[in-house]
């Protein structure tokens, strides 16, 4: 169908489509008089029972960690279409360097700023906003100032397949492997089989740093790859001066 | 934040959300899309903040100050170029 | 008044689908598709939201002052990075028909061959 016609019929379909949005969410509780109980129910119990201070990444990790790991391999399996999409292009060394001094090195010592600050945010997650997946994105971003701030060929170093297929099946891995641990020791898949410690430090809520660790690295390694796979099939040829 | 604050806080972050959406609809030039849609970003980290959510906004700053730019300005170059 | 958190999301999702519709360019697309996304993040946040309540967050904070829903918090944070990667996958696809076709419009397309 043409474009006009097609642009009437969206106006028809979208106004009924509103229509039944605002009558479904009528239904809904107020806004700000939640009802169900499974909310209140985590609020007063992650911190005694799981001794988690992030109620959040406790639910994430522990209380519904078989689903975090489903997300996990969404995730990973997007990350494997971009790459049987885009992989097969000339894996050629381009000369592109930052001429400016001030950016080389101011760039330089965001790096490790950054990196250290993705590290917190990942360790920290049971205490603190934060988490692996917000710190992977982070940890990522450090790595991705290297083409941004210093050169191409420095990035290349880091942004290759050999080098961040292996971490990204570690932390796709590490979640399943976490799991099974438990249910080699007898107990239901992916439950907290060590000792709870003390809220609010950073050796509290038993196995499930491990599974937090496992996502952040996973995390990381799937955005570098996304970087790497579109950096390496359209950056490159536009700066070597081909098409 | 007492309840006081609150509540003109929300209000001005839901009114920003509606017009960063539309403006990210309006927009059809693409250097301009993608930073409109950095600024939609932000906005909604606003809003993740004002309704007590201090995890979802962590994760939509990272996402959407270095994710989204950069994914989107290599596919803008790429479709420049190929000109 | 309190419907218009709702209101909101309503309106987001409907601006988002109706570029989709109209749009020109698939880059402009993929990115409305981003914020017809966001209108479910509004929306489920908005069903969590306690009146008076602050983040769900018990360090040096007496345990049982209100605070609002964790679930949707975890829900909708692992979303937003799963998001990108959608986002790279509909970008390459772009990508790949530029290549292919020689444009990015999504009208003059036409059917699929090879």
């Amino acid at each position: 169908m043409s474009r006009r016609t097609r642009i009437s019929v969206a106006w028809v379909a979208l106004a009924g489509l509103a229509v039944l949005l605002v009558w479904a969410y009528a239904g809904l509780p107020d806004f700000g008089h939640y009802r169900g109980p499974y909310g209140f129910v985590l609020d007063r119990i992650a911190t005694p029972d799981r001794h988690m201070a992030n109620v959040v990444n406790a639910t994430t990790y522990d209380i519904r960690g078989f689903d975090t790991m489903g997300e996990e391999f969404i995730l990973f399996a997007a990350v494997v279409g971009v790459v049987l999409l885009l992989r097969g292009e000339e894996d050629e060394e381009a000369e592109d360097a930052i001429r400016s001094d001030l950016v080389r090195v101011g760039g330089g010592l965001a790096i490790g700023l950054l990196f250290l600050v993705g590290l917190w945010i990942v360790a920290f997650g049971f205490v603190s906003p934060g988490g692996g997946f917000q710190g992977g994105v982070a940890l990522a971003s450090a790595v991705v100032m290297l083409f941004v701030a210093v050169s191409y060929r420095a990035w290349r170093r880091v942004g290759q397949e050999t080098v961040l297929d292996p971490i990204e099946g570690l932390g796709a891995g590490g979640f399943v492997v976490v799991g099974l641990a438990a249910l080699a020791s007898g107990l239901p898949f992916l439950t907290n089989f060590w000792g709870p410690g003390i809220p609010g430090t950073l050796w509290s809520g038993g196995s499930a740093p491990l599974v937090n660790w496992a996502a952040g690295i996973e995390v990381c390694a799937a955005m570098l790859v996304l970087y790497t796979e579109f950096l390496e099939a359209h950056v490159v040829p536009s700066i070597r001066g081909t098409t | 934040m007492t309840l006081a604050t609150l509540v003109p806080l929300q209000s001005v972050a839901f009114a920003l959300v509606v017009l960063g959406a539309t403006a990210i609809v309006l927009t059809h030039d693409l250097l301009r899309l993608a930073v409109v849609n950095g600024f939609y970003g932000l906005i909604l980290v606003l809003l993740f903040v004002v309704y007590g959510a201090p995890d979802v906004a962590l994760s939509m700053l990272v996402v959407s100050t270095v994710a989204y730019p950069l994914l989107l300005l290599v596919a803008i170059t790429r479709i420049r170029k190929g000109k | 008044m309190s419907f218009l958190p709702y209101a909101v999301a309503v309106w987001v999702c409907i601006v988002g689908l109706f570029g989709i519709v109209t749009s020109k360019n698939l880059i402009h697309l993929a990115v409305c598709l981003t914020v017809t996304q966001s209108s479910t993040y509004v929306l489920l946040l908005a069903i969590g939201y306690v009146q008076g309540g602050g983040p769900p967050i018990f360090k040096g904070v007496k345990l049982g002052t209100t605070s609002v829903d964790p679930v949707v918090q975890a829900l909708t944070l692992t979303d937003i990075v799963v998001s990108v990667t959608v986002l790279a996958l509909i970008l390459a696809l772009a990508l790949d028909v530029r290549r292919d076709a020689g444009t990015v419009d999504p009208d003059k397309i036409g059917e699929l061959s090879g």
